[in-house]
């Protein structure tokens, strides 16, 4: 039993990166763009964060300044897609390349230093429920800021005006035009925001998790994150699912290796990217359309008005 | 008096246009990497110059350029060949790992000691392997609409962790000393090389390839119509062509390609299986296919500079000490330039003086 709450727990813990980037994704493509640049803006913000705490010696400072470089870095994606028209997929690729290489750039001084990064707060009473506390309420505040994001997204794409604009967006940009609302402000804010937003998922990779940086150190979760999307039927709360569900593979993977089973490591290493495929077919074979979740009717398609 | 600014689309594409838009992508690639060379102290003049006269500064740095871009053109013509189709194929890095894990175990398990029988059973290997390999993806698509993106990509990992798997394990040379590699491949299993430097056979074989997509493609109807398929699915549809066994078809073509990289990479290059031998030209294809604007043609010349770049960036690394990842840090920024270029070639801003007409 004790092995099984540490695995849950752990399941949490690992699954909050891909959980934030899961819901920036998620806001950008609701505005009807699309950005494959995720792996890449999680490493910009896994390096921004790492860095920032060691020089600074705050790690939330960190998390602020990975914030902000990913919606930076977003800024290349949204001109890109939104003001140029460009190819959306080949922009998103383009972004997980420069990101790639910049972290590794700047990144070489940092490598193999440590920090002492976020630390543990019980939320007081809650950590004491039996079991559950322990899996979710004896973390770090990151992990409790995501819960509060999955519960605000959820309100704001459901209950605001500004939600409800934001779908029209992505939805039937024509006719939200129409209305008055101007397309690309919201599709720019979605873009820089939940670009940010990814690159924070990122920071809680080097900033929590592992405390240091590594090259390349986010292995494909911004990619897992991108299918997790589609996986949420773009639902904040089924993300959390999704992200979780990774998270425990992953823990559960790790503690076989520890346990050192026969099974050769690089086998167990593969059952995350398995599983997303896996996952991918059964959701695209039975995906129902949703009218309030779902594709954004527009999602990757540029818009524009035809003047003259 | 008020000034407009209006985006008009071109109706036709002046000549001009096409040659700089591409150049000017590299100037300013290179002008905005200079920026980041100064953040890292190094003088970006002295860097660049160091990178042109290593990869294309004379007879030897070509012959290590054309090395390094022999991967680059056969991936690169079999990324073409699926982004033409609008199939994005992004598990090129994949498909070249698989198809060097195949040609090792041709070589392990039915090793015949004659050089022309022995390439054929491991192109044949590599061909099967890669292309299957990427058909799985094809047939998730083609099948159920399965995004192709994400599964070539999940694919890419796997393959990965399966090269790690084979190297570490089962097919790790003894008298290796613990290093992750296979034992030297024979003399019957190796690639010919061409003249006195490591250039070998890949460098036919991509050039051919390249020549039979471009004619595939200018000439056939089968290209004609997988072009059709590319631009307008709605169109491809009407006229009755066959999407679904299409998607498969051109995704087993563009990854036995891509495995036939991977051949060359370690019947031809290394000789061996190892842990380092890298498939991160899997990723550069990508931009090899999209700057050279998906022309099998162009592939090849564009693959050439790419390959100088990278050339050009282990330079930077040995003798200014900068990170590998210079290189590709550098293509981004050639893609996001490329990208935003492309939009002067579709639309032209007009600036309208006067009152409202």
């Amino acid at each position: 039993m004790d092995v099984v709450i540490t695995i849950l727990a752990a399941a949490v813990r690992s699954g909050t990166p891909i959980l934030y980037a899961t819901l920036g994704e998620i806001i950008t493509e609701k505005s009807g763009i699309l950005n494959l640049g995720l792996e890449g803006l999680m490493l910009m913000g896994a390096l921004t964060g790492f860095s920032v705490s060691q020089l600074s010696g705050s790690p939330w400072l960190g998390i602020a300044c990975a914030f902000i470089v990913g919606a930076g870095i977003s800024l290349i994606h949204a001109f890109l897609s939104i003001t140029l028209r460009a190819n959306q997929v080949v922009s998103g690729l383009a972004l997980t390349i420069f990101g790639t290489g910049a972290s590794s750039f700047f990144g070489q001084r940092f490598v193999g230093t440590t920090i002492p990064g976020l630390g543990r707060v019980p939320v007081p009473g809650l950590s004491d429920i039996p079991i559950l506390g322990r899996v979710l309420f004896n973390h770090d505040l990151l992990v409790y800021i995501s819960y509060g994001l999955v519960a605000f997204l959820y309100w704001f794409l459901v209950s605001t005006r500004t939600g409800l604009n934001l779908r029209a967006v992505g939805d039937t940009p024509r006719a939200a035009d129409a209305m008055g609302l101007s397309v690309s402000r919201y599709r720019y804010i979605a873009v820089l925001v939940g670009g940010g937003i990814v690159a924070v998922g990122g920071a809680y990779l080097s900033v929590a998790y592992t405390r240091m940086w590594t090259e390349l150190m986010t292995a494909g979760r911004g990619w897992i994150a991108v299918a997790l999307v589609i996986f949420a039927i773009w639902h904040p709360a089924r993300a959390a699912m999704g992200a979780y569900l990774f998270g425990g593979v992953v823990a559960f993977q790790l503690r076989l290796q520890a346990a050192g089973t026969s099974i050769p490591v690089p086998l167990l290493m593969m059952l995350p990217y398995l599983l997303t495929i896996a996952v991918l077919v059964f959701i695209t074979i039975r995906q129902g359309k949703g009218i309030l979740f779902g594709a954004p009717g527009s999602l990757g398609q540029p818009y524009f008005r035809e003047e003259g | 008096m008020s000034v407009r600014i209006r985006v008009e689309r071109r109706l036709t594409q002046p000549v001009w246009i096409e040659a700089f838009i591409p150049l000017f992508s590299i100037v300013m690639a290179l002008v905005t990497g200079s920026i980041f060379l100064a953040v890292l102290g190094a003088p970006p003049l002295q860097a660049y110059n160091a990178m042109f006269r290593a990869s294309m500064g004379d007879w030897l740095g070509i012959r290590d350029t054309l090395v390094k871009a022999i991967p680059l053109m056969t991936a690169g013509v079999g990324v073409t060949l699926a982004f033409k189709m609008s199939v994005w194929n992004i598990g090129a890095t994949g498909q070249i790992i698989i198809g060097a894990l195949a040609t090792t175990a041709a070589v392990r398990y039915v090793y015949v000691d004659n050089r022309f029988v022995m390439f054929w059973l491991m192109f044949l290997a590599a061909v099967l392997a890669g292309g299957g390999w990427a058909a799985m993806a094809g047939y998730l698509k083609a099948r159920w609409n399965v995004n192709e993106i994400i599964t070539t990509l999940m694919l890419n990992y796997i393959a990965l962790q399966l090269l790690y798997y084979f190297v570490y394990g089962p097919w790790r040379d003894p008298a290796s000393l613990g290093f992750p590699m296979t034992t030297p491949f024979p003399p019957a299993a190796r690639l010919p090389f061409l003249g006195t430097g490591r250039i070998h056979l890949g460098l036919i074989i991509a050039l051919v390839l390249g020549v039979i997509f471009w004619l595939v493609f200018r000439f056939t109807r089968w290209g004609y119509e997988i072009r059709v398929m590319g631009e307008s699915p709605r169109t491809a549809r009407f006229a009755g062509m066959d999407y679904v066994k299409n998607v498969v078809l051109v995704m087993f073509l563009s990854g036995a390609i891509a495995g036939i990289a991977g051949m060359g990479e370690v019947a031809g290059l290394t000789g061996r299986l190892q842990h380092g031998f890298t498939a991160e030209y899997g990723y550069t294809a990508i931009i090899v296919a999209w700057l050279a604007r998906l022309h099998p043609l162009t592939v090849i010349l564009v693959a050439f500079l790419i390959g100088a770049l990278h050339v050009g960036g282990e330079v930077l690394q040995i003798v200014m000490r900068l990170p590998l990842a210079s290189t590709q840090m550098l293509q981004g920024l050639i893609l996001f330039f490329i990208l935003g270029g492309e939009f002067f070639r579709r639309y032209r801003i007009r600036f309208h003086t006067g009152e409202k007409e």
